[in-house]
């Protein structure tokens, strides 16, 4: 008989979300629906504030991510005022957003991911958490839960906040960084630099090579890929042109403010979540045989994109992911994997950018004065490339806010791997938790 | 025997989790205590059976339950009162689910406008109606901290609240106590800039230029940020922030406090209360921008916030 599988809520994820799965008489997987139950309406509240205050507003939209929210709309407040920031100001900026990633990479890695890696996909969900991982591997777990505090506490010593932060402000950073803080950073950074390193040399020797057959076949989707380049067509977070790929690799880069010309978002009457999709492929359809529009952002979306990474060790380890899965690579559970070469790059950028003598510099904001304009800004959030679009009035209000943020774009991608990994690991009606958590293993490399 | 605990987050951002993972060193030795029995974040319980196959809401039995984030659909409503039915203590964990917090500001329009916003008016969307599905959950009529719908019985304010509150309020539920609430302090008791109880005068300044200050001096060296003729609503906020021992956190950065922790008695109105403050400096308090948002910025639930009325025809 037909029936209907509830996976609710989709744990070890941010947010509301649940999954259905349909079987069909002879309970094979007909069809599946992967739905965001919550809806918070900043595009509509934002409306009205002072410009000035969006970048301490809209870091609420995000706990784990409100770096990436308070830099894209210190970028979209910069536009608005037509101003740039003093180069110190960006280099802070940049310093924060990366340490902001550390602790980001680690969080997801170590305490979403790691329990269907470490204790195991079909472990008894009492174990198959953070508590499981601290009992099976206590040292390991020390480690994790102090480096990534250490990267909440660089950021709060300097910044004053961790956790929705109030630093960087329309034309530049609220404070210069003092010599003393400069050296107060830069060995705990460089701890950051070299746990990184361990935790890459970690996954590959223990986590990765036991999970090769998982990763050839669970929630693998063709589809095309978005992210920022810089200049030279290296990763950049905070930077760049959007590269956005086609699923065979061709690609196209342009500026975030012609965005509107390339990405659309569709809606669908089951999830608060839309579906943004690029406009140039041919409208959109999420039929799994034949996709349409999708493509996906996140870890892999950027290390696909981009020619190269910014920094060396970072590079090194692209170059070995790529000779083992090419370019494109569309394996889903790669995201993982793609998330630890990000995590070098965050950290040897950091290092990079504490060494730089001129991120003292007290040259860190400019003057601003109201006008009526719009501004687009973006950077790569750890989920994804984020796009915060305001529009002004004369008085300096607010009068129209677009955001399109980095799970969002996942949305199509999220639903068809749900679709992929549900036919791959249930057949026949017969399934168990370890075999549902399989299918939410799909949603977790995307790390919603 | 460990306590044992259910946590879930509902009109929330998330940062309340983070900030109990921010706890942490001492979090090792925490977590054996505890036995946590749903938690969205990181535990893979499920409300309706591991298998998916049941048709009610199932909460497990809890001593303590945390709970962040305010209400803001039919669904998050049934499952805290769910939550408050099979749970010993509840705590309220931050501002959201103590004041409404900031997606509260939604509750200056009506759902509907809010909606069409969303659905039919974002530069990139392609105009739809508003998704309904049992799988959408309708919204509440307004956004809700959790004492709108059920008891509380200890609140932790904050946005995030400090770790070491958490720990502290935590602590007091595993010595058995039912209830734990900060201090009545305002962020200006522990702030340490310099006071003179009078400002340049004038319109309050925007946030278009820094502060003055000299980065290689203290905050005891910096004048007060109202004194220096900008919003701070330091006076009428709950000290906190920045937990037992530390200098407000958005004041370290050199930056104003908007009030993140809430006013610092229950019933009072920081808006009158700050209006005051800034006259009593001598600053024009009439002048300062978008003030009813501004001064509600965390506490627009329990009807702090509302639509207008329609203004009349002109």
């Amino acid at each position: 008989m037909a029936k209907v599988i509830n996976i609710q809520p989709v744990t070890r994820i941010e947010g509301h979300a649940k999954v259905s799965v349909f079987l069909d008489d002879a309970g094979n997987v007909q069809d599946t629906r992967f739905y965001v139950q919550t809806l918070r309406g900043f595009e509509k509240f934002c409306e009205g504030r002072p410009a000035e205050e969006m970048p301490r507003i809209v870091v609420h939209i995000c706990g784990i991510c409100p770096w990436a929210h308070h830099l894209a709309s210190s970028k979209a407040t910069d536009a608005l005022f037509g101003v740039t920031p003093p180069p110190a100001a960006v280099k802070l900026r940049r310093l924060m957003q990366n340490i902001a990633y550390i602790s980001d990479k680690i969080l997801h890695f170590f305490f979403l991911a790691a329990p269907d890696f470490v204790i195991g996909p079909d472990a008894d969900y009492s174990v198959r958490n953070v508590v499981g991982i601290v009992n099976a591997a206590p040292d390991i777990a020390k480690q994790v839960v102090h480096y990534r505090h250490l990267g909440a506490k660089i950021l709060e010593n300097f910044a004053g906040r961790a956790i929705h932060p109030t630093f960087s402000v329309p034309g530049g950073v609220s404070k210069p960084m003092t010599e003393a803080e400069r050296q107060d950073m830069l060995p705990k950074v460089k701890e950051l630099l070299e746990f990184s390193k361990f935790v890459m040399k970690f996954a590959k020797e223990n986590v990765f090579p036991k999970y090769l057959d998982a990763i050839q076949k669970l929630g693998v989707i063709k589809v095309g890929y978005l992210g920022t380049v810089g200049p030279d067509g290296s990763l950049d977070f905070y930077d760049g042109k959007l590269r956005l790929m086609q699923p065979d690799g061709a690609y196209e880069d342009f500026a975030y403010d012609q965005y509107l010309d390339y990405l659309g978002e569709h809606v669908e009457d089951w999830s608060y979540q839309k579906f943004p999709y690029a406009k140039k492929w041919g409208g959109f359809a999420l039929d799994p045989a034949n996709p349409q529009g999708v493509y996906r952002t996140n870890t892999l979306a950027r290390i696909n994109v981009a020619d190269k990474m910014k920094t060396p060790l970072a590079q090194a380890e692209l170059e070995e992911f790529r000779k083992s899965f090419g370019r494109p690579a569309h394996q889903t559970l790669l995201y993982h994997y793609a998330r630890l070469i990000e995590l070098l790059q965050a950290a040897e950028e950091a290092v990079m950018l504490l060494e730089d003598p001129e991120i003292t510099s007290r040259d860190i904001r400019v003057p601003l004065s109201p006008r009526e304009a719009r501004g687009v800004g973006c950077v790569e959030a750890p989920r994804g490339s984020l796009i915060h679009d305001y529009t002004m009035d004369k008085d300096g209000l607010i009068t129209s806010v677009n955001l399109i943020v980095g799970t969002t774009h996942n949305n199509a991608a999220i639903n068809l791997s749900v679709n992929q990994a549900a036919k791959e690991v249930i057949k026949g009606g017969a399934y168990d938790q370890g075999i549902l958590n399989k299918v939410e293993m799909a949603i977790r490399a995307y790390d919603p | 025997m460990a306590v044992r605990v259910v946590e879930d987050w509902l009109n929330a951002c998330s940062g309340c989790e983070i900030s109990i993972l921010n706890i942490g060193d001492p979090l090792l030795d925490i977590l054996p205590l505890l036995e946590f029995r749903h938690m969205t974040a990181l535990v893979d319980h499920k409300f309706f059976g591991q298998l998916g196959d049941k048709t009610a809401m199932e909460i497990p039995e809890a001593d303590v339950a945390i709970v962040s984030g305010g209400v803001r659909n039919a669904e998050m409503k049934h499952e805290l009162e769910e939550i408050r039915k099979k749970a010993g203590v509840l705590i309220a964990l931050g501002s959201c689910a103590v004041y409404g917090g900031v997606p509260a500001q939604a509750n200056m329009w009506k759902t509907e406008e809010v909606f069409d916003k969303v659905f039919r008016h974002c530069a990139s969307t392609e105009p739809h109606a508003d998704p309904k599905d049992p799988n959408v959950p309708p919204w509440t009529p307004t956004c809700m901290a959790l004492d709108e719908v059920v008891k509380v019985d200890i609140a932790i304010p904050g946005c995030p609240p400090h770790p070491d509150w958490i720990v502290e309020a935590l602590t007091a539920v595993l010595e058995g106590k039912g209830s734990w609430s900060l201090p009545e302090r305002s962020v200006c008791d522990t702030c340490p800039v310099i006071r003179e109880k009078k400002s340049v005068g004038g319109p309050v300044k925007r946030w278009l230029t820094n502060l003055e200050f000299n980065p290689e001096e203290g905050l005891d060296k910096m004048r007060c940020i109202n004194e220096q003729g900008f919003l701070c609503m330091g006076p009428v906020t709950l000290a906190g922030c920045a937990g037992k021992t530390g200098v407000p956190r958005c004041i370290q950065a050199r930056t104003p406090c908007r009030g993140c922790f809430g006013p610092i008695r229950k019933g009072a109105n920081p808006m009158v209360d700050m209006m005051g403050a800034l006259t009593s400096v001598g600053l024009d308090a009439k002048s300062l921008l978008d003030r009813r948002a501004m001064m509600n910025r965390y506490i627009g639930g329990h009807g702090m916030l509302r639509p207008l009325p329609a203004r009349p025809a002109r």
